[in-house]
């Protein structure tokens, strides 16, 4: 009980982090140069058209007020419409965003598997070959850019052994399922079509591999330095000594304590995998929310620029929340001090 | 003492393998356990107690730590030989160790509950699986014979949750839940204040007295050793200097290092507090030649930093590692060590 009510107020702290980036973003799109209303009724627009149409968008009132305009349409939904599209921000925020969280999730998996057990595998076997093979391929994933591995994927599993395709989220012969949820794999299963869900798994393969090389080579250090830290901590020798199997030792007394770095660690990078995914997202033709916010940044589409961020830092804010969940259940020093905090 | 030994280190070496070279940590150790008896292991910190028995239950955190020779025999088997499912025989069962600060020895994220059971689980009898139930019945009777109330609450507990004197106590049922034939307890109390350290100690007596379980204690201090052993081994930078039974080594000390120690004791009675003794242990990755002690001690000779003593019988029952005893039936020799009056 009391550990939810730590995470309702962990909820509520992350509402007034919403607001003071949406005060910042406010900030900014409102002190770049051009005027807003001149930008959005276009240059052949007489003087008149302008001026109601900064009557209209509250530009003659104060930064305060407007910012409080803009904040009670975006509470309802409204975000302005994109110059760029021009259809309401939100409509292209809906569309796009599913795609970039589905790569982003399959990215957060592969991160997340992938890199506690390859640093589990180097912490057993430190300082043999194994941890030696490990750590080169880490300190590889670590400074290779995600594009580099998407373009190598690419041109490799894409076009030389033509394994995997190489563009978009799903086959242009097969229609898309109906949206429930945006996500391509969830939406074909619940269609009940799993041709569409392998051919949906086969797109997403190669892109949100390459997004996770980064987060994964991170992982599996973190994991492996922590690891091999606990391995050498008194209570991994009175378990051993107390005759519990090697097994259980390592699987399960040691493996809990070891995680709790990693998965701080992997959070951050599954949230900054969103916004980075901008190059694989062209590299792979992937329609999604990093490559609508940097068109929208290349057009000066203010209102598409503030909902993507705003939607990013969301992201940030709800992983965030995620990993306080899986800390506090894996860590109870940290769950135990937040109560007495109270 | 007649009979086999139950427990037989032989000869033992361990070295550190650190970037730079290697820490020979021990250097030839040699301790004999029997069956029932109770067995002091006394020396400053570092000098290798904790070391050694890890080492006998072989939980050094390999592969820095490296056992480059000796034996170590349990019911005349040798532990590092055994496979892991031998071994798995002996921990726990055979042989159980109280880790030296019980903060340390709990795991952080695991309830008491979870702990116990895993260590009463393997407590059995190969062969037999214990229902639920049966675990968590076990673990509570093993939480009462420590004297802890309240133990159904307690197993729910994590480790930051308790006091320190609960948590040792906590050890002490773990280690004592198989119902081990030698208790290894390294510096039971320490991390505690004196009046808790004393339940503690007291607690420990009762339970290896009811038990006839025979016990090595590791301690730096010769008062708790003195009240509650057979025989003391003294441990100098990882070298075994002297061992003798109890009474006898109170009485008659013939280790320059064991004279020193014994002068280093406040004593209630007059005199004064020792200045210790001068001088440091040494660095392990490059130890004194010959005798470990040569560098501090008062009596130093030439062939003590040429040549490195071997225990021998000084006299009977009564064994000593140093060049002023040459031969058998020595009359001791006094070392004088400076103690300051008035202190």
């Amino acid at each position: 009980m009391r550990f939810l009510y730590f995470f309702v107020r962990r909820f509520l702290h992350s509402i007034f982090v919403l607001l003071g980036l949406s005060v910042v973003i406010y900030v900014i799109s409102r002190i770049v140069p051009g005027d807003p209303a001149r930008m959005a009724v276009g240059y052949q627009a007489p003087q008149w058209v302008v001026n109601n149409m900064r009557e209209y968008m509250h530009l003659n009132d104060t930064i305060p007020v407007q910012f409080f305009y803009w904040l009670r349409s975006a509470l309802s939904g409204d975000l302005g419409i994109s110059l760029l599209t021009r259809r309401p921000v939100i409509d292209d925020i809906r569309q796009v965003f599913p795609a970039t969280l589905e790569l982003a999730l399959y990215a957060g998996l592969i991160m997340a598997i992938g890199g506690i057990m390859l640093g589990t595998l180097s912490a057993h076997h430190k300082d043999k070959w194994v941890d030696n093979v490990v750590r080169v391929f880490a300190y590889m994933g670590i400074v290779t850019p995600a594009f580099v591995f998407g373009i190598v994927f690419t041109l490799v599993f894409g076009f030389w052994l033509n394994w995997l395709p190489t563009i978009g989220r799903i086959s242009p012969d097969l229609t898309s399922p109906p949206v429930v949820t945006g996500l391509m794999t969830v939406d074909s299963l619940l269609a009940g079509k799993p041709l569409i869900f392998i051919d949906a798994v086969k797109h997403l393969l190669m892109p949100s591999i390459a997004l996770a090389m980064a987060g994964l080579s991170q992982g599996a250090r973190i994991t492996r330095a922590t690891m091999s830290d606990n391995l050498g901590k008194d209570y991994i020798a009175a378990e051993r000594a107390l005759g519990i199997p090697e097994r259980q030792v390592l699987w399960k007394f040691l493996l809990k304590p070891s995680l709790i770095p990693t998965v701080s660690i992997l959070g951050l990078d599954i949230a900054a995998a969103i916004g980075n995914a901008f190059l694989l997202e062209l590299i792979f033709s992937w329609p999604g929310v990093s490559r609508y916010g940097v068109r929208a940044m290349l057009a000066k589409d203010l209102n598409a620029i503030s909902a993507v961020v705003l939607i990013l830092g969301l992201a940030f804010v709800v992983v965030n929340i995620c990993v306080d969940l899986v800390v506090g259940i894996l860590d109870p020093r940290i769950r135990l001090s937040a109560q007495r905090n109270e | 003492m007649s009979g086999h030994p139950l427990l037989e280190i032989k000869d033992l070496y361990v070295q550190f393998n650190v970037y730079g070279g290697a820490l020979k940590v021990l250097d030839g150790v040699n301790i004999e356990v029997h069956p029932g008896e109770k067995v002091g292991l006394v020396g400053e910190t570092g000098a290798g107690k904790t070391t050694t028995m890890k080492a006998v239950l072989h939980v050094l955190p390999e592969p820095a730590a490296q056992i480059t020779g000796g034996e170590i025999l349990f019911d005349g088997q040798d532990i590092l030989k055994m496979v892991p499912s031998q071994l798995k025989q002996i921990r726990g069962k055979g042989i159980a160790m109280i880790f030296q600060d019980p903060t340390l020895a709990l795991n952080p994220v695991f309830t008491v509950g979870e702990q116990m059971s895993a260590v009463v689980q393997y407590s059995m009898e190969a062969g037999r699986n214990l229902t639920k139930r049966e675990v968590r019945e076990r673990s509570i009777t093993t939480l009462k014979e420590v004297s802890l109330a309240d133990p159904e609450r307690l197993l729910g507990n994590y480790p930051i949750q308790l006091s320190g004197g609960m948590r040792q106590r906590i050890c002490i049922a773990m280690a004592l839940a198989a119902r081990p034939k030698l208790l290894i307890a390294d510096e039971p109390g320490t991390s505690l204040d004196v009046t808790i350290q004393d339940q503690v100690l007291r607690l420990l007596d009762e339970l290896v007295e009811k038990r006839n379980t025979a016990i090595i204690l590791i301690t730096h201090s010769l008062g708790v050793v003195r009240e509650r052993t057979d025989r003391v081994y003294v441990m100098y930078a990882g070298n075994i200097v002297e061992n003798a039974p109890t009474t006898q080594l109170y009485s008659r000390s013939f280790h320059p290092y064991t004279q020193g120690l014994m002068a280093a004791v406040p004593k209630l009675t007059g005199g004064g507090v020792s200045d210790g003794i001068p001088g440091r242990m040494p660095a392990y990755l490059n130890p004194p030649q010959g005798c470990r002690f040569s560098p501090r001690c008062p009596r130093v000779m030439e062939i003590c930093r040429g040549e490195k003593p071997m225990l021998r019988e000084a006299s009977p029952g009564h064994q000593v590692a140093c060049f002023l005893y040459p031969r058998g039936n020595e009359l001791e020799i006094n070392t004088k060590w400076n103690v300051s009056s008035g202190g």
